[in-house]
C-alpha cells in the first residue's frame, strides 16, 4: 500500500527567467527565458524517476524549483498534499528536512573549511539542535560507516578525500536525516567509470534498504535507466516521453526518445558496428526563442503541419506510457 | 609505419616530489588505422599524447623515442616540431568553448593555418576553408566563415576544430576526449563525422577517451593504459569480447548498459591511482582481484599473444572469477 | 534514530587528525623565506617598541632644558651616556621617542585595518549574500561615499572636532571599510554560487547562519591579504596626516611627525633626528608589505 503513496504531485509548472541583454539600460525589458515550460508528474515513495535531457533541457531547474531553490513562475507542486509552493518559512524548515539534494562536483558541494564530521553534521544540528555532542557524532560516524567511509576519518577536510569519497560524504549528509526523496543532481557524471558503478551501487543499495524516493537527474542514458524505475524525457523545458526504464530502451514512443535513445553508445563493437543512428538536423532552439507548437519540430523527423500550430498534450497510453507527441508511434 | 612510439615516459616535477605520469607506453600506428586510448583519470593518456606534440608543461619531461614517418620527433626542436604540427599531425581538444581564439572570426583563425603551412595567398585559403566546413556539414558555410566563435553552438564549434584540423590533410588527427563536453546526439553527429571523414581523406585517427561505448563504434585498436602504464591492447572487438587484462575486465562489468536490466554493477573496488605514491609493481595491484605477491613488487612485461599484447603476471585462464 | 545500541557502537579506531587548508597555507607561508624574514622583524619591531623603554635612560616627554639649541654639538647619538638615538631639538630622548612614535603607528595601523575588517566584511557579505536591491542601495551608498576625497575629510574632522588621538582612529575607521566591503561582496558572490552553499539551504540553514558558518571562513583568506596591506596605508595616512600637522598631538608623537620634524632641521646638521625615525618607518611599511604578499601568495584564493 505504502508503495503507491504519492509524495510529489507537480502540475504545470512554469520557471521563467529574465534575461536581460548585454549592456542593457536599466529601464530596458527583460526577455523571458522559459527553462521549465509546463511540467507535470508525480512520485510515488520508494521509486527512483530519471529525469534525462540535454543541455537546456531543464531538469536541473525542474528539480530546484520542485524543492523550492528557485522560484517558480506558475504551476503547483503538492507535497504529501501539502501546496509547497505557497507554504511559509516554517513549514517549509520542516519540509527541508524530508527533502535532500546530492549536487555533481562533489569537492565543490563541501565547505572546504569544514571537517567531514561538521559537514555530515550540519541538517542534524539544524533540524534537531537538542541533540548532545556524543549523540550527534555517534550518528555521523555511524553514517560515514554505512556509506563505506572509515569512521575514524571524522576529523579530516573534504581535499584529503578522493572525488568518489567526496561524494560519499555528499551522501551521507543527505542521508543523515532520514529524507523520504532525495534529488541527486548529476550526482557520478564527474566521477571516474570505475568508481560511479561504486556510487550507483551504494545509492541503489541504500535506496532499498530505507525506502527512499530518488529523483536521479543525468545526461547519461545509461546511468539513468539502470538505477531508475520511471524515467522522464525533458527537451527545451517540455516533458516529451515517461516510461518505465525496461520500456525506454525497448520500445521509444516519441521520435526525439527515438533519436536519443539511438545516439547512446553501447560498448559492444558487434552491436555498434550494425547499428542505425538516427542523426537529428539542426541546432537545439533557444530557450528564450522556443518553436511554436511543439518545441521539437524543428529538428523531428516526422513533423508536420499541425506541429506548429498546436502543442501536443501529455497523454497516456495503455500501458502507463505517456507521450506528447501528434504522430507518436 | 606511420607512428611507432617506444618507451614514452613523461615526469613532472612538483615542490612535494616528482610524478611518472607516462611509464614506458609503447605502441605503432599504421597509415589510416584508428586507435583508442582508454584510461581513467590518473592513467597519463592526455600526458602522453602532449609530450608527443611537445605540449607538456614546463615541469614535465619526456624520454623515450615517437617516430613519425621514420622521424624522431619527441623533443625535437621547435622549428622542427612547428613543420609537423597541423600539417602533419593535427590534434582536436575536450572543450571547443576554450579551442578557438574568441576575438577572431573562423575564416581568421582557419585561413591562419593554410597560409602559415601551405603558402597559400588569403583569398585561396579561404576558398579551401569554405569548401572544408561544407565536408564538415556546416550548412551555410560560405556566410557562417565570417562569424566568431561564441555565435556556433558547441556541436558546431567541434565541427570547426576538425575542419580546421585537416585543412592541411594530415596523416594523423589525434582527437583528445573530443565529445566528453557535448550532449549524446550531439556527440553521434560528431563521431559519424570522424568516421566518414577517416573514411573519406584516408586520416589515422588516435581517439582518446573514457567512454568505452564511443571507442566500440569507431576504433580498430584499443590500448588501454593505467596509472601511466599499458594494461592491454587488442584489436577492439577481441578486447570486448575476452578482455584479457583484470583492469579492462573490471571496466567492462563496471559500465552500466543501455540493453542490459538493473542489476548490481561488478564493481572495481578502492579508488584511483596517486599518483604521488604508486607501487613498484603493477599500479593496477591495490585493487585487483586476482593480485599475487609477485604484482606489487614487479612490473609484469608487455607480452604479445597473437596480434593482442598484454601486461599481466597471471595467464589468461587464471582469470577467472 | 538516535538508539542505546548506536551509541555503545564502538567505532573504537583513534580519530585521524585532519590537515586543514589553513595549515597547507601555513606550510606555504613558512616556505617563503622572504615573507618569513620581514615576519621576524616585525615581531622584533613591536618587541623593540615592548621591550626598548627598559634601557631607556629618559621617557618621551622629558625636557633636558640644557640640551635646547644645543643639539647639534652635543646632542648626537651615544650609547656612553644612554642616549642611543641622540637628543632632538627640543632636548627629549629621541631613542624613547622613537619608540613612543612607532607604537602609535603601528596602534593606529591596527586598529584602522580592524575597524574596516569588522565592518568591511559584514556589511559585504549581507550585500553579497542577498543580492538584488539590498546589495544594489547598499553598494551606491558605498560608491558615494568613496567619492568623497578621504583626505579632505579626514583633515575636516580634524579640524572641527579636537584632535584627539581617538578622533583619528575614528575618523580612519569609518572611512576604511569601504574597499573592504567591496571585495568581501563580490567574493561573496562567487562563494555564494558554490554547490555547498546550495547544500546548506536545500538543507534547510537559515540566510545568517549560512553568512557566518560558510561564507566568512571561506573569505577570511582575501580578508586577511587584505588587511595585511591597510595596515601599511592607515599609517602612510597617519603619518601624513602628521606630516601637516594635524595627527597626533604633542607631546604625544608619531613616526610622522618625527620625520616632520627631522626633515625640517636636517639644515642644521642633526642628521640622526631624520634618519633614525625615518629608517624604522621605511623597514616597518616594507615588513608589512612583503609579510602581505606572502600571505597572500600563500593563501591564494584562486586554488579555492
Amino acid at each position: 500500500m505504502s508503495e503507491r503513496e504519492i509524495l510529489l504531485s507537480v502540475s504545470g509548472l512554469k520557471v521563467t527567467f529574465d534575461v536581460y541583454p548585454h549592456g542593457a539600460m536599466p529601464w530596458t525589458k527583460p526577455r523571458k527565458l522559459k527553462a521549465v515550460d509546463g511540467v507535470d508528474f508525480d512520485l510515488f515513495a520508494g521509486e527512483t524517476l530519471g529525469i534525462v535531457g540535454e543541455s537546456g533541457c531543464g531538469k536541473s531547474t525542474l528539480a530546484r524549483a520542485v524543492a523550492r531553490m528557485v522560484p517558480a513562475s506558475a504551476g503547483q507542486v503538492l507535497w504529501l498534499g501539502k501546496d509547497l509552493l505557497n507554504m511559509d518559512s516554517r513549514h517549509l524548515k520542516a519540509v527541508r528536512s524530508d527533502v535532500q539534494f546530492i549536487f555533481q562536483d562533489p569537492l565543490a558541494s563541501l565547505n572546504p573549511r569544514m571537517t567531514v564530521g561538521q559537514i555530515i553534521s550540519e541538517p542534524l544540528r539544524t533540524h534537531y539542535p537538542k541533540l548532545s555532542r556524543g549523540e550527534v557524532k555517534a550518528t555521523v560516524k555511524d553514517m560515514m560507516d554505512k556509506v563505506g567511509l572509515l569512521p575514524n576519518m571524522i576529523n579530516r577536510y573534504p581535499h584529503e578525500f578522493s572525488g568518489g569519497q567526496c561524494q560519499r560524504i555528499g551522501i551521507a549528509r543527505a542521508l543523515i536525516i532520514n529524507p523520504k526523496l532525495i534529488i541527486c543532481d548529476e550526482p557520478v557524471s564527474a566521477l571516474d567509470v570505475s568508481i560511479q558503478a561504486q556510487v550507483i551501487n551504494l545509492l541503489m543499495k541504500l535506496q532499498k534498504e530505507l525506502g527512499i524516493a530518488l529523483i536521479f537527474i543525468a545526461h547519461d542514458l545509461s546511468v539513468v535507466k539502470h538505477i531508475s524505475t520511471r524515467v522522464m524525457v525533458l527537451y527545451l523545458g517540455n516533458v516529451v516521453e515517461v516510461a518505465d526504464a525496461k520500456m525506454l530502451y525497448a520500445r521509444q514512443r516519441h521520435p526525439y526518445t527515438q533519436a536519443l535513445i539511438s545516439a547512446v553508445p553501447i560498448p559492444d563493437p558487434k552491436i555498434e558496428k550494425g547499428k542505425k543512428i538516427i542523426l537529428l538536423e539542426g541546432d537545439l532552439p533557444s530557450p528564450l526563442y522556443p518553436p511554436s507548437g511543439c518545441v521539437f519540430r524543428t529538428r523531428c523527423p516526422k513533423v508536420q503541419a499541425i506541429c506548429s500550430i498546436e502543442r501536443p498534450k501529455l497523454e497516456t497510453l495503455d500501458d502507463g506510457h505517456k507521450v506528447a507527441c501528434h504522430f507518436h508511434d | 609505419m606511420l607512428l611507432d612510439v617506444k618507451d614514452l615516459s613523461v615526469q613532472f616535477t612538483i615542490p612535494d616530489g616528482s610524478i611518472q605520469a607516462v611509464k614506458n607506453v609503447s605502441f605503432t600506428l599504421e597509415a589510416g588505422e584508428t586507435l583508442a586510448i582508454v584510461g581513467e583519470s590518473g592513467s597519463g593518456k592526455s600526458q602522453a599524447v602532449f609530450a608527443m606534440m611537445g605540449l607538456l608543461a614546463q615541469n614535465g619531461r619526456a624520454t623515450g623515442s615517437v617516430l613519425f614517418n621514420g622521424k624522431e620527433i619527441l623533443n625535437a626542436p621547435l622549428k622542427e616540431l612547428n613543420k609537423v604540427r597541423a600539417a602533419e599531425i593535427a590534434m582536436i581538444f575536450q572543450d571547443p568553448m576554450t579551442s578557438l581564439n574568441p576575438y577572431k572570426r573562423i575564416s581568421d583563425q582557419m585561413a591562419e593555418v593554410l597560409m602559415l603551412h601551405k603558402g597559400m595567398s588569403k583569398a585561396d585559403a579561404v576558398k579551401e576553408c569554405v569548401s572544408m566546413l561544407d565536408a564538415v556539414r556546416i550548412p551555410e558555410a560560405k556566410a557562417r566563415l565570417r562569424q566568431y566563435p561564441h555565435e556556433f553552438s558547441g556541436g558546431m564549434r567541434q565541427r570547426v576544430m576538425i575542419a580546421m584540423s585537416l585543412l592541411c590533410r594530415p596523416k594523423l588527427l589525434i582527437a583528445d576526449e573530443p565529445t566528453t563536453a557535448l550532449d549524446v546526439t550531439v556527440q553521434a553527429q560528431i563521431m559519424t563525422l570522424l568516421s566518414e571523414i577517416q573514411k573519406e581523406f584516408g586520416t589515422a585517427i588516435i581517439l582518446i577517451t573514457h567512454d568505452l561505448g564511443v571507442v566500440a563504434g569507431t576504433c580498430r585498436e584499443t590500448l588501454v593504459l593505467y596509472g601511466g602504464q599499458v594494461m592491454e591492447q587488442s584489436p577492439t572487438e577481441d578486447m570486448f569480447e575476452s578482455p584479457t587484462h583484470p583492469y579492462t575486465m573490471g571496466l567492462l562489468h563496471a559500465i552500466p548498459r543501455l540493453d542490459q536490466g538493473g542489476e548490481e554493477l561488478a564493481t572495481i573496488p578502492g579508488n584511483p591511482p596517486n599518483m604521488m605514491n604508486m607501487p613498484k609493481g603493477c599500479p593496477f595491484s591495490p585493487r585487483c582481484e586476482f593480485v599475487v605477491d609477485q604484482c606489487a613488487s614487479q612490473m609484469p612485461p608487455l607480452v604479445a599473444v597473437g596480434d593482442r599484447r598484454r601486461a599481466c603476471h597471471r595467464t589468461v585462464e587464471e582469470l577467472v572469477v | 534514530m538516535i538508539t542505546d545500541q548506536l551509541l555503545a557502537k564502538n567505532f573504537a579506531e583513534a580519530e585521524v587528525a585532519g590537515r586543514s587548508l589553513w595549515m597547507d597555507a601555513r606550510l606555504r607561508f613558512m616556505r617563503n623565506k622572504a615573507a618569513l624574514f620581514f615576519l621576524v622583524v616585525l615581531v622584533l619591531i613591536v618587541l623593540f617598541t615592548l621591550l626598548g623603554p627598559l634601557i631607556a635612560v629618559t621617557d618621551h616627554e622629558t625636557i633636558d632644558f640644557s640640551m635646547i639649541g644645543q643639539a647639534e654639538e652635543k646632542g648626537q647619538p651615544s650609547i656612553a651616556n644612554g642616549h642611543y638615538f641622540g637628543y632632538d631639538d627640543q632636548g627629549r630622548d629621541l631613542y624613547s621617542r622613537v619608540i613612543q612614535g612607532t607604537w602609535i603607528s603601528i596602534l593606529v595601523g591596527v586598529i584602522g585595518a580592524t575597524v574596516a575588517v569588522v565592518i568591511g566584511t559584514l556589511y559585504g557579505a549581507i550585500a553579497g549574500y542577498f543580492g538584488g536591491r539590498v546589495d544594489s542601495i547598499m553598494m551606491r551608498l558605498v560608491d558615494i561615499l568613496m567619492a568623497i576625497p578621504f583626505m579632505f575629510v579626514l583633515i575636516l574632522l580634524l579640524v572641527a572636532f579636537e584632535r584627539s588621538i581617538t578622533m583619528l582612529f575614528v575618523g580612519i575607521g569609518m572611512l576604511s571599510w569601504l574597499g573592504m566591503a567591496r571585495i568581501v561582496r563580490g567574493q561573496t558572490i562567487s562563494i555564494k554560487n558554490k554547490e555547498f552553499i546550495e547544500a546548506a539551504a536545500a538543507s534547510g540553514v537559515g540566510s545568517f547562519t549560512i553568512i557566518i558558518r560558510h561564507i566568512v571562513p571561506n573569505l577570511l583568506g582575501v580578508v586577511t591579504v587584505y588587511a595585511t596591506l591597510l595596515v601599511p596605508e592607515m599609517i602612510l595616512t597617519e603619518s601624513f596626516i602628521s606630516f601637516v600637522g594635524l595627527g597626533v598631538q604633542a607631546p604625544d608623537t608619531s613616526l610622522g611627525q618625527l620625520i616632520n620634524v627631522g626633515a625640517g632641521t636636517l639644515q642644521y646638521g642633526t642628521k640622526w633626528q631624520l634618519l633614525f625615525p625615518l629608517g624604522f618607518f621605511v623597514v616597518l611599511i616594507f615588513s608589512l608589505f612583503f609579510v602581505g604578499d606572502g600571505l597572500r601568495d600563500a593563501l591564494d584564493p584562486k586554488d579555492r
